[in-house]
């Protein structure tokens, strides 16, 4: 039980992190429909800027670490946003009315150059970081001595992802902003006859969806202590199985779709084998989408000629 | 990485210097935020395993110096060539040369290619080089038969190109079977994988299908690496017997093909004869792939590519339609990945990565998604070009992505190939007033 409950915490902490990645995912695929491919590395990118952020402050003789994290998590939300609209900019926005196939392969091409720019920029090893945020709490320990452990950092992933989400959900539901995007989503001609920027707001998704997947990035650094060139991949799909799980174009959903995946990859590697954890959660994909193609909360696809 | 914000109705007007500067100096500020700190500062661990890190300023300003440039040389090449969209008008003498050159330069360079180990016969890097670029050629013409033809988006094509190979190395190794046997069956289990994936999730819509391969190419990927019982793990199957000419070994034994026919015998035999396999293989993919073309099964392919609703709306059966064109993809990916595994004579799951299904697809993109001539053109273009540039192993695949976006974005249905269907009608019939008169009922 104790074994369990422990594995439930750290399941919930993955788990956010693929939620903060999937949103992304989602939400570029609820206003475009097209697989935002390079979303995966624009979540490398954000975290390999948080690591740079982070040493310089170090270098400089900052020692507040709230004051640290919070100056990291800032910079490293604005560049990687300016990414996301750049890419955006450079590899999408010329293909909008092109044939459906073409942004998904300008998008795998993208994920390529950033990939590759990154370890052509800062080298293929590994770079880790010390831990930053140490302690944690004791919940209880069990008579054979096993220990259920929350550390700070554990704490502090799941607040950030709680915060960030109710931001988000405020954004999309109560804002000018989030009313154009869910315009976008229903129907871009028309809501561009209403009034509504579609080119402005089509870019401010990726914007945000940059960020939170800077957030991601940031969070990860801090969890594993470590960032690498390659990490965007495998986590850019399993944050994609995410969104897919959830419903795609669901912004609870890619949540939900998150920590279930957070959850079955962590419970696959405590209980069965953890070199199959990855083939767990690609077979979830397959299965989700042959059973359930809209997934837990998305709406079935309406299909026009 | 260019930034080039443009509004392109403003583009072609406003050509004045001030503009040019403004878009030029707006670019070099996003790409110095953007590089400021990935390439203005290197990180690196030291020997401690504490990072440490250094100031690349010099660098950082080279690339905002060449953004700026290059978007002024863009901004200047936009306004003479003019919009992207307009119908370019080519002169009749043009037109007519280009249609001749197309027409024999199929014939030329299958000539050519057949000649290659005579005109190259000492040039053992040469020889080599070309049976790589022709097992590329059939990988695209495989491929091309799922993307270019019937339109789907296969990420995870070199799952079956690993199916295949491993279907030979494990057969050979085990039971000790020779090559011929091993090739159908390696095509028959490649295109097996290739239905058994495929009749659950060939429903899907076009991107969620792209996705779903992609997740299966990794799952026979890790399960390859993870398997280590069967498939020896990360280290490979080694020890793969070498191709016979059908049961005569090609070595320096008496009963070798060259002692049997009396000549004295070299090692660019066996180079010489995997060279004409790879072509015998890959002008069958060609071969059969042309033939299916004009059956009503290659027809329905080609229709389902261009519209998958009206498909359904004529009574076609868009699930088997689909899968007859996976599984046949599938299995000439299990071909070429037996042949992969009896020239390399050692297979590891490093050969099978997401990589190489994306070279395989950009080069049935590069060709045209369809185009037969194309897609040879383009394996050779870009396997050149990655020989040419060996020695700059990450460079290339940077320049590899940015090629792949910036032929999405200037030619979507790719550079050489011009993406026909076979059948269309080629004059406007008159409909007769009866026949489009108010319906009744």
């Amino acid at each position: 039980m104790d074994y369990f409950a422990q594995q439930l915490i750290n399941g919930l902490v993955l788990g956010s992190i693929y939620g903060l990645i999937a949103i992304g995912y989602t939400m570029v695929y609820g206003i475009v429909g097209m697989i935002n491919f390079a979303h995966g590395d624009v979540f490398m990118i954000g975290g390999f800027i948080a690591l740079i952020t982070f040493l310089i402050l170090i270098s400089l003789g900052l020692t507040a670490i709230p004051v640290i994290l919070l100056v990291v998590l800032l910079v490293s939300m604005a560049i990687t946003a300016l990414y996301g609209w750049t890419i955006e900019r450079i590899a999408y926005r010329p293909l909008r009315h092109s044939f459906r196939l073409a942004p998904m392969l300008s998008a795998i091409g993208m994920s390529f150059v950033l990939t590759n720019y990154s370890q052509v920029a800062q080298g293929a090893r590994v770079k880790p970081i010390p831990p930053v945020i140490t302690g944690g709490y004791t919940l209880h320990e069990s008579a054979d001595g096993f220990v259920i452990q929350l550390s700070n950092i554990q704490i502090i992933v799941v607040i950030t992802t709680i915060v960030l989400l109710a931001i988000f959900t405020w954004l999309v539901s109560r804002t000018r902003l989030g009313r154009d995007m869910r315009a976008c989503e229903q129907d871009q001609t028309m809501a561009a006859l209403l009034g509504v920027d579609v080119d402005r707001t089509i870019s401010m998704t990726f914007v945000i969806g940059a960020a939170l997947a800077a957030v991601a990035g940031l969070m990860y650094l801090l969890y594993y202590g470590l960032v690498d060139f390659f990490m965007g991949f495998v986590a850019g799909i399993k944050a994609f199985t995410a969104a897919v799980l959830g419903g795609i174009g669901s912004l609870p959903g890619a949540m939900l779709g998150g920590l279930a995946i957070g959850l079955i990859e962590t419970f696959w590697s405590a209980y069965f084998s953890v070199e199959y954890k990855d083939v767990a959660a690609f077979s979830i994909l397959i299965v989700v989408l042959i059973f359930m193609p809209t997934g837990l909360l998305g709406r079935p696809e309406v299909e026009k000629v | 990485m260019t930034a080039t914000p443009h509004n392109a109705t403003n583009a072609s007007r406003t050509a004045g210097i001030p503009f040019l500067l403004k878009t030029a100096f707006i670019n070099a500020a996003i790409a110095l935020v953007l590089f400021s700190l990935m390439v203005g500062i290197r990180t690196e661990a030291g020997s401690d395993g504490q990072l440490t890190y250094w100031t690349r300023f010099g660098d950082l300003a080279w690339l905002v110096a060449a953004v700026f440039g290059g978007s002024i040389v863009i901004e200047l090449l936009r306004q003479w060539i003019g919009p992207t969209g307009a119908e370019k008008l080519v002169p009749a003498s043009v037109q007519s040369g280009v249609s001749f050159i197309g027409r024999y330069l199929a014939p030329a360079l299958l000539i050519f290619t057949l000649l290659v180990p005579v005109i190259f016969y000492n040039q053992r890097y040469i020889l080599d080089l070309a049976i790589l670029v022709l097992t590329y050629v059939m990988l695209g013409w495989g491929l091309n038969v799922v993307v270019g033809l019937a339109g789907l988006l296969d990420l995870g094509y070199v799952a079956f190109y690993a199916v295949g190979a491993y279907s030979y190395g494990l057969l050979a190794t085990s039971f000790g079977w020779s090559f011929w046997i091993c090739l159908p069956l390696a095509g028959i289990l490649a295109a097996f994988w290739g239905v058994l994936l495929g009749f659950p999730v060939l429903r899907l819509r076009g991107d969620y299908l792209a996705i779903v391969t992609l997740a299966f190419g990794e799952i026979i990927r890790l399960v390859i690496i993870n398997w280590q019982s069967l498939t020896g793990g990360p280290n490979g199957v080694s020890g793969i017997p070498r191709p016979t000419f059908f049961g005569i070994p090609l070595d320096n034994s008496d009963d070798g093909l060259a002692a049997k026919l009396g000549i004295e015998y070299s090692p660019t035999h066996r180079i010489v004869f995997l060279f004409y396999l790879i072509l015998a293989l890959a002008l069958l993919t060609n071969w059969v792939t042309i033939r299916l073309r004009r059956l009503p099964i290659g027809r329905a392919w080609e229709a389902l590519r261009e519209d998958e609703v009206a498909c359904r709306a004529l009574g076609i059966n868009t699930t088997t339609t689909k899968l007859t064109a996976f599984a046949t993809g599938a299995m000439f990916g299990g071909f070429a990945g037996a042949f992969f595994a009896t020239r390399q004579g050692f297979i590891s799951p490093e050969s099978f990565t997401f990589q190489e299904s994306a070279l395989v697809l950009a080069i049935v993109v590069l060709g045209g998604m369809g185009s037969q001539l194309g897609v040879a053109l383009a394996a050779l273009t870009m396997i050149g070009g990655f020989e040419l540039f060996r020695s700059l192993e990450s460079y290339r695949m940077l320049v590899f992505g940015m090629a792949m976006v910036l032929i999405m974005i200037w030619r979507p249905r790719g550079i050489i190939g011009h993406r026909a269907p076979t059948v269309y009608l080629t004059k406007a019939q008159a409909i007769s007033s009866d026949l489009v008169k108010e319906g009744h009922g």
